[in-house]
């Protein structure tokens, strides 16, 4: 099977990660919609790992796997602390830094 | 595949063979790093800060010898991951330097009469019992050494990755730690919080574009190898739309990094949000890191498709610059009309990666050293303007300072000088090298709309002198606080080597122009 329709799910994906980081406010969802990039990404080294005949994209889909779980531990942190300073998650109230 | 399957039938393994040596200052950090999460979870409450400091400073230092005992050597090393090359260990080199002068910075705890510049427990909630509570106890975040460690570790493994996959873990390693550190000041806490929020999201974002561009360039090429990349991209003639977009994309991740405009709004938030010591780490070490990574790319592995990059990129620097410079102009906060310096400069570095020459590598490196050392000076003069609600960085606030405090308002002078590019300072050789290599590189309009944009700038520093020097203060203004040491040394260190390589540039541009080769 050709590895075409994987990429352009990937592709798709990767969009709606990018559309989503644009107009979502709750910052839980931005986040979300990060990984999905990420994830996005994995698909197309998976993909093309199976391609080009060689293995570098599917261990590379595993060290993207931990970096991903390394920045939701950090980015949980600190979506939480924010949490608990305002009561709320949206990327639009904290705006005391501006011009 | 198929060989791959080949491989396993026949049951031979070929061990990657890994010269220690080479990769010895990276696995220092990153290994006293983990040392560091380990004192705070073993040593005591009461020496931990001692301990923390003097593992950090100790690795530094040793990190910094072991990069100079590499000196001259070209090599591939740890199965071609690792670039150890002249570019590379002279961004090593910097790079060490500078964080050590921001360790200092971070270290500094005679300023503020609470303690250091850290939040007691950054989980406190701001404002509430606890958080007094922990402060009135003396607590200190220790958690900030191994976390620093950590993202130089990171830093380090950027400029010397040879490998899509490297590169994006050295920028991960680099960036997570810091996204944290944003977040910590002990004054001003909802501003930090915020700043932190904003770095992490765009920061995240903006790694997202690395890792899919490196997805591109993988399947165009078969392989993340930086050298395997430009081969292929030597071999293939006509447009390929995956390289293309590789290529896009890797340079938009690189350009948020680097804070070039359109992908700057973060960096003045963060700037101004984070405690100063980190805003000095991020402005100086982060920029080098970045700025060494995407000449590594561009040069290595797309320097055959720079026909293709370079008018994007001539776009990227001229809005830079000037929207760098242009918005700085009516800023009225010190820390924020810094961060938008900070971006007019890497509008400027841009002329070197445009230059795709060698004297376009000597000239960056030089350039960042000089640009490093004068922004921690002068974030570390920011800390000691104070007044009863943390720093004045209001510049209003900052009027008359000369007259009451000539020395620090002296030293912050000659870093706005440096900045400048004024000659007898070390901005001035660095815009000078930068602007040759463009000229040479055939991009002299560049460097013309480049001049104009330095004129501008000089507005701006010069109306910070102006204030300083020239208006009277303010009855109840801030005062200077005289610091311990730590901030003093830094300050003084970022002094000298400001005049020093302004002065007597040529030793250090003959070591700049002798280390820009890049090994494939």
């Amino acid at each position: 099977m050709s590895t075409t329709h994987y990429l352009v799910l990937s592709a798709i994906l990767f969009s709606l990660g990018v559309l989503g980081v644009l107009v979502r406010r709750n910052a839980l969802i931005v986040f979300m919609c990060v990984e999905m990039m990420l994830n996005a990404s994995n698909l197309a080294f998976v993909a093309f790992a199976q391609q080009n005949g060689n293995l570098y994209g599917q261990t590379i889909a595993f060290f993207v796997m931990v970096v991903a779980a390394a920045e939701v531990v950090v980015g949980l942190a600190i979506i939480v602390t924010i949490y608990r300073t305002r009561r709320s998650a949206s990327v639009d109230e904290p705006s005391l830094l501006k011009y | 595949m198929i060989q791959l399957l080949g491989a396993a039938a026949n049951q031979t393994f070929e061990m990657p063979s890994i010269d220690y040596h080479q990769i010895a200052p990276i696995l220092v950090v990153l290994g006293m790093a983990v040392v560091s999460v380990l004192v705070e979870a073993f040593v005591p409450r009461e020496a931990r800060r001692n301990v923390q400091l003097v593992l950090t400073f100790a690795t530094l230092i040793v990190a910094f010898i072991l990069v100079v005992s590499l000196a001259g050597q070209r090599a591939l090393a740890a199965a071609g991951a690792v670039a150890v090359d002249g570019p590379s260990l002279f961004l090593q080199g910097s790079l060490l330097i500078l964080a050590i002068m921001a360790a200092l910075l971070v270290a500094e705890k005679g300023v503020d009469s609470a303690g250091d510049a850290f939040a007691a427990r950054a989980n406190a909630l701001p404002g509430s019992v606890d958080e007094r509570e922990f402060t009135k106890r003396g607590w200190l975040t220790t958690e900030i050494w191994p976390l620093f460690l950590f993202s130089v570790g990171g830093m380090l493994l950027f400029v010397t990755g040879s490998d899509l996959l490297i590169l994006f873990v050295g920028l991960e390693i680099m960036s997570l730690p810091l996204y944290l550190l944003a977040g910590m000041a002990r004054r001003r806490r909802l501003l930090s919080q915020e700043a932190a929020m904003k770095y992490f999201l765009l920061g995240a974002f903006s790694s997202g574009f690395f890792l899919y561009g490196a997805a591109m360039l993988y399947g165009f090429a078969g392989t993340v190898d930086l050298g395997g990349i430009a081969d292929a991209v030597n071999a293939n003639a006509g447009q390929n739309g995956l390289l293309i977009a590789g290529m896009a994309l890797i340079s938009v991740g690189l350009f948020f990094k680097v804070a070039a405009v359109p992908f700057h709004q973060w960096a003045p938030d963060v700037y101004q949000g984070s405690p100063t010591s980190i805003t000095s780490f991020m402005a100086a070490c982060v920029k080098l890191a970045a700025f060494g990574a995407m000449l590594r790319i561009m040069y290595v592995a797309l320097g055959g498709l720079r026909w293709d990059w370079r008018p994007m990129f001539w776009v990227i620097a001229i809005l830079t610059m000037f929207v760098g410079v242009i918005i700085a102009l009516t800023q009225t906060d010190v820390k924020r009309m810094l961060a938008y310096s900070s971006i007019a400069h890497a509008g400027f570095l841009l002329i070197a990666v445009i230059a795709t020459n060698e004297q376009g590598i000597g000239g960056a490196m030089f350039y960042l050293l000089a640009y490093g050392v004068a922004t921690i000076g002068a974030f570390g003069v920011v800390s000691l303007v104070r007044d009863s609600t943390g720093e004045a960085t209001h510049l209003s606030s900052w009027a008359g300072l000369g007259k009451r405090s000539p020395w620090v308002a002296g030293a912050f002078t000659i870093f706005l000088l440096s900045f400048a590019g004024i000659p007898l300072t070390a901005g001035f050789i660095g815009k000078f090298a930068v602007f040759e290599a463009g000229v040479a590189g055939g991009a002299g309009w560049l460097v013309v709309v480049a001049v104009i944009a330095s004129a501008i700038a000089v507005f701006f520093y010069g109306r910070v002198i102006v204030i300083m020097f020239f208006t009277e203060p303010q009855a109840d203004g801030p005062t200077v606080v005289i610091p311990s040491s730590f901030t003093a040394i830094a300050i003084a260190a970022g002094l000298a080597l400001t005049i020093v390589l302004g002065i007597i540039p040529q030793p250090f541009l003959d070591l700049a122009e002798k280390a820009s080769i890049f090994v494939r």
